[in-house]
C-alpha cells in the first residue's frame, strides 16, 4: 500500500496536469502513432523521441526507478498519477515501450549493477531504443519452440536464425532476445536463454515489413553468424523461458515495476459518437436509427465493463470465485472490444466507410479505418486472443490442455 | 462528460458480511437435490427455510428501523439475491423485498407502515404489476373505481400464492395508485396458477374485479409514479443479481462436466469449441457482477437518480444475456445428457428464459439506455 497521502497525490496530480497542459506538443502535421507498434518513419521516431526525452527531463518517467539510473526513487503511485494525466491530456505516447515496460523493469529487478548502469538511463531518455526478439517465422504462439541458435564460442555467442514481427527492429539499439543455447535439452523450454543483445553488430539484418495499413513498423530480423559478447547473457543458460515469462508481469504498470509513460492512445467511444453526429442513414441522423442505437449501447456497455471490472478487481470480497480472473481477462476484454468498436465506426460511415487514409473525403483523414486495422496489433501481438482464452480456460477454469 | 459516466463501485463491510452469510446459508439449505424436490411441489419452496430467513431479518433488511426493519437500504438485498440465484433457492423473498420497496417509496413514510411492519416481521408480499405481456407500456388497465372497488386482471404475479399482502398497481381516473390488498380478499376462484418455464418459481394470474379496497389501503400522489418507476428498476437489479449467481453455478456445472467426460480419447474440456465459450461465459459473468455491484453502489432509499437508472438497466441487460448464454451452452455441452430432465443444465436454461423477460429484456433496457446516453 502506498504511503503517500491523498493531499500529496492531489498536489502532484495538479502539478503534472499543469505541465502536460503547458507542454503538450502542437500537431506536427503528420499522423502520429497511437501505439509503439505503429512507429513507421524517421519523422515519427524523432518527434516521439524528443517528446519522451522532455517528459523524462521533467521528471515524469521512471519515477519509481533508482535515482542513480535516471529515475526519481519515489513511490510508484506518482508514476501512475503521471500516466493518468498523460492519458487525460491526450499527449503523445512514450514510444520506447519494450525498454520502459519489459527490458527496463527486468534489468532493474534481476540485472547486475553493470547492466543497470549501462542500460536503464538510455531507456528512460529515449536515446536507446529497445526491441523484442521472441517470435520467429515458424514459432509464434508456440514461443517455447523458438529455434534461433546461440552457440557459445569463447567470450562470445554466435547467433544464427530469424526473428520476425520485431517492432522497431530497424531503429533499435538493443534487443531482448530469446534464443536456443541447448537444442538437446529434454524439455524445449530448458534449452532457451535470454540475452540483452546489441543490434548494431555485423550479421544482424533487420528488414522492414510492410503492414496491412500500408505503413512500416516491424521487421524480419535475420541473424547470420552474428557475434555478441558472452556478457549479454542474462542470468544463466537455460533460464530464458523463466525470464521471458517474468517480463509479462510488468505489463500491469508502474506498481508492478514498469517505468510508466503512455504506451498507447486510447480512443474512447465518445470520440466515435461525436464523429457520427452528422452521419445519416435513410435520410435521418444515424444516431436515431434504432438498430444503430442498440449497437452503440452495447459498445458503451462493453467499454464500461472494462472500467468496472478494473474497479471490482480491487475488492477482494467480490473476487472470491476466481481471484485471478479479472487481471487475466481484462486484456482480452479490452482489446477485443476496442477492435469491435473501431470496426463499427467504419460500418456507420455509409459510403465514406469505403475510403482510406489519403482520400481527401475520408472522415478524419481515414483515422478510424487505420485505427481499426491497427487494433489487431493488440489482439495478435503480445499473445493472440485465442491463446489468451486458452490460458484463462486452463489457469482460471481449470480445463484440461 | 463521457458516455461511460459514473463508474463508482464500492462494497461495504455490511454487504460483504451479508454476502458471506447468505452464500453459506443458501448453499446449505438449497443443494440441488433439494431444489429438485421442490420443483413439482405446490408451494415451490420450503416454509421452514423461509422461517429461517425471517429469523435472520431478511424480509426487512432493506426497510427502515421505524417499521422494524434493519435500515440497511436496498443495496444489501443485492448480495442476498446473488446468493439465492447461486443456489437456485426459490420462495417469496425477492417478491417481498420488491413489494416492501414499492410501499416504502410510494408512501414516503406516511401511510402503509402497518403493512411494512408486517412485511419486516416476515409476512410474504408481492406486487400485482403486469396487465399484459408488455413490460414496456406505462399504461395501467386495472382500475380502482370511485366506489373503492378494483376491476381488472393482473398476470404473472410473482409468488402470489405465498403472499399475505398483494400490492395492486391500478389507475384511478388515469392516475397510478397502489391498492394494498390482503390475500384473503382474493377468492381462490379468482386465481389461476401459471405454469412457468422456470419451475423453481410460482406465479398466478389474478382477477381482482370486485375486490373492495379499504380507504386507508390506497396510496396516491406523485410518489406513486416515481416509486413504480424505481421499483421496475430495482426489480431489474435484484433479478440481475440473482441471474449473476445462477450464471456462476451454471458455469461451474458445465466446467465440471468438461473435466470429467471423455470422447475421442480426450477430456472434452480440452476441445476449444467448448473451452472458449466457457471463457466467454466467465467474462460475461465478470462483467455482470461488475455492473450489478456498481448499480448496488448507486441505489439507496432516495428516489433513483439518472446514474442509478443507467446502472440498473445495464445490470439487467448484461445479466440477462449472460445467463441466457450460460444456460444455452450448458445444455449443448452436456450432449444427450443435456437434453434430460435429470441433467442440471435444464434448471439453468429454463431459469434463463424466465429471467430474460422479467422486468424487461435486454433490448427493452438498451432502448431506454439509448435515450439516456445518446440523446443528451
Ligand atoms: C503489430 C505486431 C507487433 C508485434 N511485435 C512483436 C515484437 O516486437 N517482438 C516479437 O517477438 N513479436 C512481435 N509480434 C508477434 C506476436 O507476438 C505474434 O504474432 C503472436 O504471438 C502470434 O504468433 P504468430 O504470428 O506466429 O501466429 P500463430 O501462432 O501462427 O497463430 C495463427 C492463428 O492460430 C491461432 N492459434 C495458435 N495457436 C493456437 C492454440 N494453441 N489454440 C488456438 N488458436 C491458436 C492464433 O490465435 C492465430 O489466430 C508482433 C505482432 C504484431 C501483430
Amino acid at each position: 500500500m502506498s504511503q503517500v497521502s491523498d493531499r500529496e497525490k492531489a498536489e502532484f496530480r495538479q502539478q503534472v496536469g499543469a505541465w502536460m497542459q503547458a507542454n503538450r506538443p502542437a500537431d506536427p502535421g503528420f499522423l502520429l502513432p497511437q501505439s509503439f507498434m505503429e512507429v513507421g518513419s524517421e519523422q515519427q521516431l524523432e518527434f516521439l523521441r524528443e517528446w519522451q526525452h522532455k517528459v523524462w527531463s521533467a521528471g515524469y518517467l521512471g519515477m519509481a526507478w533508482p535515482r542513480q539510473y535516471g529515475g526519481q526513487g519515489v513511490d510508484p503511485v506518482y508514476q501512475s498519477i503521471a500516466d493518468q494525466e498523460m492519458r487525460r491530456h491526450g499527449v503523445p505516447i512514450c514510444f520506447n515501450v519494450i525498454g520502459l515496460g519489459w527490458a527496463g523493469p527486468l534489468i532493474n529487478d534481476i540485472g547486475t549493477e553493470a547492466e543497470k548502469a549501462r542500460y536503464l538511463k538510455g531507456i528512460l531518455s529515449g536515446e536507446d531504443i529497445w526491441c523484442q526478439g521472441f517470435s520467429e517465422p515458424d514459432h509464434g504462439s508456440d514461443l517455447g519452440s523458438a529455434q534461433l541458435r546461440a552457440r557459445r564460442e569463447g567470450d562470445e555467442y554466435v547467433l544464427n536464425g530469424t526473428k520476425i514481427w520485431t517492432t522497431m527492429g530497424n531503429f533499435a539499439k538493443y534487443m531482448i532476445l530469446l534464443a536456443r543455447t541447448n537444442p538437446q535439452a529434454e524439455r524445449k523450454y530448458d534449452g532457451l536463454s535470454f540475452f540483452l543483445a546489441p543490434m548494431q553488430v555485423p550479421g544482424i539484418d533487420p528488414r522492414p515489413i510492410r503492414k496491412l495499413t500500408g505503413e512500416y513498423g516491424f521487421t524480419e530480423t535475420f541473424f547470420t553468424d552474428a557475434r555478441i559478447p558472452a556478457s549479454c547473457l542474462m542470468g544463466e543458460e537455460g533460464q530464458g523461458w523463466k525470464i521471458a515469462m517474468r517480463t509479462l508481469q510488468y505489463e500491469r504498470g508502474a506498481e508492478a515495476g514498469a517505468a510508466g509513460g503512455l504506451a498507447f492512445v486510447r480512443i474512447a467511444i465518445d470520440d466515435m459518437i461525436a464523429e457520427l453526429a452528422d452521419v445519416e442513414r435513410d435520410g435521418e441522423p444515424a444516431l436515431q436509427d434504432p438498430a444503430v442505437r442498440d449497437q452503440l449501447v452495447q459498445m458503451i456497455m462493453e467499454e464500461k465493463a472494462v472500467v468496472l471490472c478494473d474497479r471490482r478487481a480491487a475488492i477482494p470480497a467480490l473476487t472470491t470465485d476466481y481471484p485471478f480472473s479479472l487481471p487475466l481477462s481484462n486484456k482480452l476484454r479490452f482489446t477485443e472490444s476496442t477492435r469491435r468498436m473501431r470496426q463499427m465506426a467504419i460500418n456507420l460511415q455509409g459510403a465514406d466507410g469505403g475510403l482510406y487514409v489519403g482520400d481527401a473525403a475520408a472522415r478524419q483523414g481515414g483515422f478510424w479505418q487505420r485505427a481499426y486495422l491497427n487494433s489487431f496489433s493488440a489482439t495478435i501481438g503480445g499473445g493472440t486472443s485465442q491463446v489468451q482464452a486458452n490460458i484463462i480456460a486452463e489457469h482460471i477454469l481449470g480445463l484440461p490442455k | 462528460m463521457s458516455v461511460i459516466g459514473n463508474t463508482a463501485l464500492d462494497f461495504t463491510d455490511d454487504q460483504a458480511m451479508i454476502l458471506d452469510v447468505a452464500r453459506g446459508f443458501c448453499a446449505d439449505r438449497s443443494p440441488l437435490e433439494r431444489v429438485r424436490d421442490l420443483l413439482e411441489s405446490d408451494l415451490g419452496y420450503d416454509p421452514a427455510v423461509w422461517g429461517e430467513m425471517v429469523d435472520m431479518g431478511w424480509p426487512g433488511m432493506a426497510l427502515p428501523e421505524a417499521v422494524g426493519g434493519s435500515g440497511l437500504g436496498v443495496s444489501v438485498a443485492v448480495p442476498v439475491c446473488e446468493a439465492l440465484g447461486r443456489s437456485l433457492l426459490g420462495g417469496p423473498l425477492l417478491a417481498t423485498l420488491l413489494a416492501g420497496q414499492l410501499l416504502l417509496r410510494a408512501s414516503a413514510g406516511r401511510d402503509g407502515s402497518a403493512v411494512l411492519a408486517a412485511i419486516a416481521a416476515g409476512a410474504p408480499a408481492t406486487i400485482a404489476l403486469l396487465d399484459s405481456a408488455d413490460w414496456g407500456t406505462e399504461q395501467i388497465r386495472c382500475e380502482l373505481g370511485s366506489d373503492g372497488v378494483l376491476r381488472g386482471v393482473k398476470q404473472q404475479v410473482m409468488e402470489a400464492a405465498a403472499a399475505e399482502w398483494l400490492v395492486v398497481v391500478a389507475q384511478e381516473q388515469g392516475e397510478p395508485v397502489l391498492a394494498v390488498v390482503p390475500a384473503a380478499a382474493v377468492a381462490p376462484a379468482a386465481r389461476r396458477d401459471h405454469v412457468l418455464i422456470d419451475a423453481t418459481r410460482r406465479a398466478q394470474t389474478i382477477d381482482f374485479s370486485g375486490v373492495q379496497v379499504a380507504g386507508d389501503a390506497v396510496l396516491r400522489g406523485p410518489d406513486v409514479a416515481r416509486a413504480l418507476r424505481d421499483v421496475r428498476l430495482l426489480g431489474g437489479l435484484l433479478l440481475a443479481a440473482e441471474a449473476a449467481g445462477s450464471a456462476a453455478s451454471c458455469l461451474d456445472t458445465t466446467v465440471e462436466y468438461l473435466k470429467t467426460r471423455t470422447q475421442f480419447g480426450k477430456l472434452i474440456g480440452s476441445y476449444q469449441a467448448l473451452k472458449h465459450p466457457c471463457v466467454e461465459i466467465l467474462m460475461a459473468l465478470d462483467a455482470t457482477r461488475s455492473f450489478v455491484y456498481h448499480a448496488a453502489t448507486l441505489v439507496d432509499d432516495a428516489p433513483l437518480d439518472g446514474d442509478a437508472e443507467i446502472a440498473c438497466r445495464m445490470a439487467k441487460a448484461q445479466a440477462t444475456e449472460t445467463l441466457k448464454y450460460a444456460g444455452d451452452r450448458a445444455v449443448q455441452f452436456h450432449g444427450g445428457m443435456g437434453f434430460t430432465w435429470e441433467c442440471d443444465a435444464q434448471l439453468y436454461v429454463r431459469r434463463a428464459q424466465w429471467v430474460q423477460q422479467a422486468f424487461g429484456d435486454a433490448q427493452h433496457h438498451r432502448k431506454r439506455l439509448a435515450r439516456l446516453l445518446l440523446d443528451r
